[in-house]
């Protein structure tokens, strides 16, 4: 088994809402990520999805140490990251890097290629300039752009070259882990194919891991050996890719999968249609929160939250009705099977 | 075959910059029938919003201009017609709905005074009669207790019934013919499903003709019965859905649909299409698409591919299937 490089604790993060001005009390919170767990091995992808507002961009800032957890450890190559030395503290900074969505507004517009790439390394290693220059030059290389493009500046950079350039730029301290915050979905249709088997030639050669957010179900199954499923700050479902997208369990990931389109006009599979809209994480419904919209609901889902069961190996559900949902799935399949 | 509803011939819309002219649409050709609904895809910069907004005529003004083509509505050229038999046609005959719910509803003005806008104009409706109205077309779109609704304002309202809303204002006046702008494209998956479905359903009711402009190949598959794809300011191949997914004759659109991660299957390596698209101003005296195709030949560097009929109703732009 390769090494387990980060691993969340039922991770937290409930934003205060505040009423009165000068006198602020708080009233109630977001629970925008509420006991969140995962692993993630050297060289694997975990993907996170859901739809927007589930917490899969606040999990990932608390990886990334841009917000705080309420509650919960994260676990850097099995140590608390509460309890690490300044300086093992700068080198977590360092072994964990991001590429955000958007290479137009991550990209500093002022900065020459050759330094937003070197950044880091100035800050972090103490190299003389020439030798930041000449790793500058190969990152660039292997990042698929011409070592002389470190002159330059990002607005003479078409979208898919500056997202090259942001990889770069995580690359440059020879991270552990990068977290991959929709990378693709800002690029063009034609452009997405290259990022993505760009990253996954990185991450084959270097061993990297890597945590993927994405909306896109294709995206995910191409990216990821593993997928977490979020609705409305809990993991509902997690599983093998393969298994996840071939074998869902939790109503709500089924409907997600039913959801995204098909590629082909011909392949018609049943559609689940969720009625109305993912509730507010202000006020989250009781029991189970999927239970509003969730067809198989029983008066038990609106009462007690389901924890998370595991049905066959490293196949996560959180519903009340994962056993007796599958028995009848296979029950169907099985009828339709027979001659 | 009918007869179509819209004829687009030969359109071409400029956009005069500092860099030179952006032939943004060169020379698009198609028709849509009633009761179809035919995609437009492409990927962004292709001109495929430019060439929707060119069958409104409202191209931004005066960097763009419609030079040249005929945009026939039951025979009749659009292009000729006048500011104020156009202002009739709009929202009356032809009605559009944009990508974005969150900046095409007015903050300041109810939900209701929105919708009925249009129909006042139009219908020439006032006071009880035109506020019932308001609220039926909201029920159309599934907005549960419409009435009570009318009154409240754009935030009120979720990013899917904003959307719906829009659509409401785009559906209100049953108009023939509906130019969707990715109108899912800032929304969940389980909303555009819902929204995509509802689309579905007016349609069949009521014979309304769409035209969807998207770069997903998923939506396409799901709504469109003929599909055009577009690039660089031309339109490269026009099929019917399955002929298109079955049998893409144009080498771009085989790259598109290979270079797509699916859902069906496990796939180790996708296709990539090298390079990036051209830009508009400077295109290629040949065929656009030959600097990223891997079957180009000298010939598609200096010649413009013609038009290859291949079977009823499917057009490519390319001289290896000609």
């Amino acid at each position: 088994m390769t090494e387990v490089l980060l691993e969340a604790q039922s991770l937290k993060k409930h934003f205060p809402v505040t009423a009165g001005f000068i006198l602020a009390r708080t009233v109630s919170s977001i629970k925008a990520v509420d006991g969140v767990s995962f692993i993630i091995r050297q060289g694997e992808t975990l993907s996170l999805v859901g739809e927007s507002g589930c917490g899969k961009t606040t999990t990932a800032k608390m990886i990334l140490l841009l917000e705080d957890p309420t509650m919960g450890s994260i676990l850097f190559r099995g140590k608390d990251l509460q309890r690490l030395t300044p300086a093992e503290m700068k080198e977590y900074r360092a072994s964990v890097q991001a590429v955000f969505q958007d290479p137009w507004s991550s990209l500093n517009p002022r900065l020459r290629v050759g330094s937003i790439i070197g950044e880091p390394l100035v800050v972090n290693r103490a190299l003389p300039s020439k030798a930041i220059q000449e790793q500058v030059r190969e990152l660039l290389l292997q990042v698929g752009l011409r070592p002389d493009h470190d002159d330059l500046y990002p607005h003479e950079f078409s979208g898919g070259q500056r997202q090259r350039i942001a990889i770069a730029r995580a690359l440059s301290l020879k991270p552990a882990l990068i977290v991959l915050d929709e990378p693709v979905s800002a690029l063009d249709v034609s452009i997405r194919a290259q990022i993505m088997n760009l990253l996954k030639d990185l991450q084959h050669q270097y061993g990297l891991g890597y945590l993927l957010i994405a909306h896109n179900l294709a995206t995910v199954r191409y990216m990821s050996h593993r997928v977490a499923v979020m609705y409305l700050g809990k993991i509902v479902e997690t599983a093998q890719t393969k298994q996840l997208f071939s074998h869902p369990q939790h109503p709500y990931t089924r409907a997600l999968i039913s959801a995204a389109l098909r590629s082909r006009p011909d392949t018609q599979d049943e559609e689940i249609v969720l009625p109305g809209e993912v509730p507010s994480p202000l006020d989250p419904p009781p029991g189970c929160s999927f239970h509003p919209r969730c067809s198989n609901a029983l008066p038990l889902c609106s009462k007690t939250t389901p924890v998370p069961r595991e049905q066959e190996r490293g196949h996560w559900v959180a519903c009340h009705l994962a056993e007796t949902l599958t028995v009848a799935t296979r029950a169907t399949i099985s009828a339709e099977e027979r001659p | 075959m009918t007869q179509p509803l819209l004829q687009v011939e030969n359109l071409r819309t400029y956009f005069l910059s500092r860099w030179g002219t952006v032939k943004a649409v060169d020379g698009v050709s198609f028709s849509v029938h009633p009761g179809e609904t035919l995609g437009l895809v492409g990927e962004s910069g292709c001109g495929k919003s430019v060439t929707c907004l060119s069958i409104l005529r409202l191209v931004p003004q005066p960097a763009g201009k419609i030079v040249g083509g005929r945009v026939l509505w039951e025979g009749e050229d659009l292009l000729k017609k006048s500011e104020v038999e156009m202002r009739r046609i709009r929202g009356g005959c032809i009605s559009m709905i944009l990508q974005d719910p969150m900046t095409s509803l007015n903050p300041v003005f109810s939900i209701g005074d929105q919708v009925a806008e249009g129909i006042a104009i139009h219908r020439r409706l006032k006071g009880k009669t035109l506020w019932q109205k308001t609220a039926e077309v909201l029920g159309l779109v599934r907005i549960s207790s419409a009435k009570a609704r009318l009154r409240d304002y754009p935030h009120q309202f979720s990013g899917g019934m904003r959307q719906r809303v829009v659509g409401a204002i785009s559906l209100a006046c049953e108009p023939r013919l509906l130019i969707a702008d990715e109108p899912t494209t800032s929304l969940d998956v389980t909303i555009q499903l819902q929204y995509l479905n509802l689309l579905k359903e007016i349609q069949r009711r009521s014979g309304v003709a769409m035209i969807f402009v998207t770069h997903d190949f998923g939506i396409v598959a799901k709504t469109c019965d003929r599909v055009a794809v577009m690039y660089a300011g031309r339109i490269v191949e026009i099929a019917s859905v399955r002929d298109l997914f079955s049998r893409p004759a144009h080498p771009y659109t085989r790259a598109l649909l290979d270079s797509i991660p699916n859902l069906e299957e496990q796939v180790d390596r996708l296709y990539s299409i090298e390079g990036q698209p051209p830009a508009l101003h400077s295109l290629p005296p040949g065929c656009a698409f030959a600097p990223r195709c891997p079957y180009a030949t000298r010939r598609c560097d200096h010649e413009y591919p013609p038009e290859v009929s291949l079977n009823s109703g499917h057009m490519a732009l390319c001289w290896r299937v000609a």
